[in-house]
């Protein structure tokens, strides 16, 4: 892997795990509102994915979006400004973090349903088959919605009508607190792709170089016209299901050992630095520029003004 | 607070163009309501290449009512889409072409299969400009038809209209005449928002004039079918011809009904209704779904809120009963409302 790519991809996920970090604290201040999910472990798995999409390509997300959205070129200052309920905030402060969305840069929206954004990413790609064009859609969902029916309808129907679109599972070992041994009587669920017909490839969800390649070729794929496919990540979600999540279907080892011993970002520093790709100091320089700017973000969104009072009926209906 | 307070009465309220639509032009021809539908469809997708179907035995066989048939062949398999039996991704399919510059059209068979489906409705095409601060529009239509009166027994002839009127972000529409069908049809997809268009499987056969080129009714606009003074009887899908129908017979008896159809549920034409009531004091409401949390309580609620002067007796509600449609031929006609019994409680309203 070229340096530039190398960088591009250990700055991006920094920035994902420095949000998850930084809107944590936000939370626990008492400044965000709700519920919000950290990404924090799966960062490169929306990285590599992303790192091959067009500002025109698409990507359906999940409750635990933050990371997909940031991969698809979010504004950081408008997604603070939406965890704080905020005018500038993507969704003017209707939607959170559950419902980021950025349409001008192809992100269909964060979905806090279980696997909802399956089938709409299925009908992105029939547009682009409809309008003949090379765009791509690419679906992420964690493991548990691999085991709601509109993922089988999707695939299904993707598979039959040949549509550029990417399935992306992030097997985070948990939907919600059910251990994935206990989600799925089957190991390897990359396997499931065969029953629609089309290719399903197992990655390890921690090596962003991994998942970059795989991604790469399925989407590649996608845009010459090929159709569908299943790429299957495997990660660890560092923290709980959700924010003040007690945990109690996990050990201490796993809550206390396991961040470290499964982090993606420490893997790509490790690898990075090893095979002389660039410098620890380098890298260094990119934490501290990523720091920077999150607090000018941060600043950004706790200057905006609260978000305007509901209109309606435009703010629900179009005409 | 504003905000909840708007919504909460009836959803869109909009000055509804009242009456029948301007006739644009003046060639008309009889037509059945399918066959209505279908020119509306047609004549869209001529004018907009965007406009795609998505649904079950919708090619060759034509659609379950006859709606698609020969599309097929004017327009090819990948406009004409037929799917697999899979509601939920096919409405959801259709939520993300929408979003993403599409404008499909989704043939559900029966409503009843809707409960397949709900999530991409409810969760994401009704929510999805509202969720995202706005940035987006969902231009779908989800035509399906419900209703009783085939022996189809409960699976297939519920009048589902309430569940869909309830969510925020959905319009909903029931057209009871051809000329209506193909108006509203061709508004609902023309429309920036999700409409769920609801057909009646007995109104498939029934015909009407129709104008045969373009033809716009806009959404949100109710029509009085038939003019009276002493009662308003609102109604909507087939229900209203039913209405006519007792409205005849109770004109033979001195008695002027008034036959409000509301053609859309959402965007609700208010005025409509209520400027019928304040000429006429008296309110029936007529519809075929379960009373029980139906629509005309709405329109009850709204006559009591906004014209409770007006009122010369308490508004009244005909409806069905609170089971699941039976399936014998004599059993069926028993839970929703006939002729004789809205010609029964129009009388004991206006006594």
């Amino acid at each position: 892997m070229d340096k530039k790519t190398a960088l591009d991809l250990y700055r991006v996920m920094r920035r994902i795990r420095d949000f998850e970090e930084r809107s944590s604290a936000l939370f626990a201040e008492g400044k965000v509102w709700g519920t919000i999910h950290s990404y924090a472990g799966e960062e490169a798995i929306a990285v590599g994915v992303c790192a091959h999409l067009r500002d025109d390509d698409w990507i359906t997300s999940t409750h635990r979006g933050h990371g997909h959205c940031i991969a698809k070129g979010a504004d950081l200052g408008r997604m603070y400004a939406e965890l704080l309920g905020r005018e500038t905030g993507y969704c003017r402060g209707r939607g959170g973090s559950m419902h980021i969305a950025d349409t001008s840069k192809g992100n269909l929206g964060a979905n806090g349903i279980v696997g909802g954004g399956i089938p709409i990413a299925t009908g992105a790609a029939l547009t682009a088959k409809q309008l003949g064009t090379d765009q791509v859609a690419v679906s992420f969902f964690g493991d548990g919605a691999a085991n709601q029916g509109g993922f089988h309808e999707s695939a299904n129907l993707a598979a039959l009508w040949k549509l550029p679109v990417v399935y992306v599972c992030e097997v985070n070992q948990y939907a919600e607190s059910l251990p994935v041994e206990r989600e799925f009587p089957i190991k390897d669920i990359s396997k499931r792709a065969e029953g629609y017909g089309i290719p399903g490839v197992r990655v390890n969800g921690l090596d962003v170089r991994e998942v970059y390649k795989a991604a790469g070729e399925l989407i590649a794929r996608a845009r010459r016209g090929e159709g569908p496919s299943f790429l299957v990540a495997e990660a660890y979600r560092h923290e709980g299901h959700y924010y003040g999540d007690p945990r109690k279907y996990q050990t201490k080892e796993q809550i206390e050992g396991w961040k470290t011993k499964f982090d993606p970002i420490a893997e790509a520093r490790r690898w990075i630095v090893d095979a002389k790709v660039a410098t620890a100091a380098e890298l260094d320089g990119i934490d501290a520029d990523v720091i920077e700017e999150a607090k000018r973000a941060v600043a950004f969104a706790e200057s905006s003004p609260l978000a305007s009072p509901i209109d309606l009926p435009g703010d629900v209906y179009a005409s | 607070m504003q905000a909840s307070r708007t919504t909460a009465a009836s959803g869109l309220s909009r000055t509804g163009t009242q009456g029948r639509p301007k006739p644009e032009q003046s060639a008309t021809r009889e037509m059945f309501y399918n066959e209505a539908l279908g020119d509306a469809l047609r004549l869209e997708m001529e004018r907009d290449e965007r406009v795609i179907v998505l649904g079950e035995d919708i090619a060759e066989h034509g659609g379950a009512f006859q709606v698609t048939a020969g599309l097929l062949e004017k327009f090819g398999p990948e406009r004409i889409r037929q799917t697999p039996i899979s509601e939920l991704g096919i409405v959801g399919a259709a939520v993300g072409a929408a979003l993403t510059g599409l404008r499909p059209i989704v043939e559900l068979m029966y409503v009843d299969f809707s409960g397949l489906a709900m999530d991409q409705l409810v969760n994401q095409a009704a929510q999805n400009r509202f969720m995202f601060g706005g940035q987006a529009r969902v231009p779908m239509v989800m035509r399906t038809q419900g209703g009783s009166g085939r022996g189809n027994a409960a699976q297939h002839s519920k009048s589902l209209e309430a569940w869909f009127a309830h969510v925020a972000g959905l319009k909903v529409v029931m057209p009871a005449t051809p000329a209506d069908a193909k108006g509203l049809l061709t508004a609902s997809i023309r429309d920036d928002d999700p409409v769920i268009f609801l057909e009646h499987k007995l109104l498939y056969r029934t015909k009407g004039e129709v104008p045969t080129g373009e033809h716009v009714v806009p959404l949100g606009s109710a029509d009085v079918k038939r003019a009276g003074k002493d009662l308003t009887i609102v109604s909507w899908s087939r229900e209203v011809l039913f209405a006519l129908d007792a409205a005849k017979q109770l004109g033979s008896e001195g008695i002027e009904a008034e036959v409000v159809d509301l053609r859309t549920l959402v965007p609700l034409d208010k005025d409509a209704v209520l400027s019928s009531v304040r000429k006429t004091h008296r309110l029936l409401v007529v519809h075929e779904a379960i009373k029980r949390a139906g629509f005309g309580a709405e329109i009850a609620s709204l006559v009591a809120e906004e014209a409770f002067d007006d009122l010369d007796a308490p508004p009244r509600r005909l409806a069905g009963l609170e089971t699941p449609i039976p399936y014998a031929q004599h059993l069926e006609k028993t839970v929703v409302p006939q002729v004789d019994d809205i010609v029964r409680v129009a009388k004991e309203l206006v006594a």
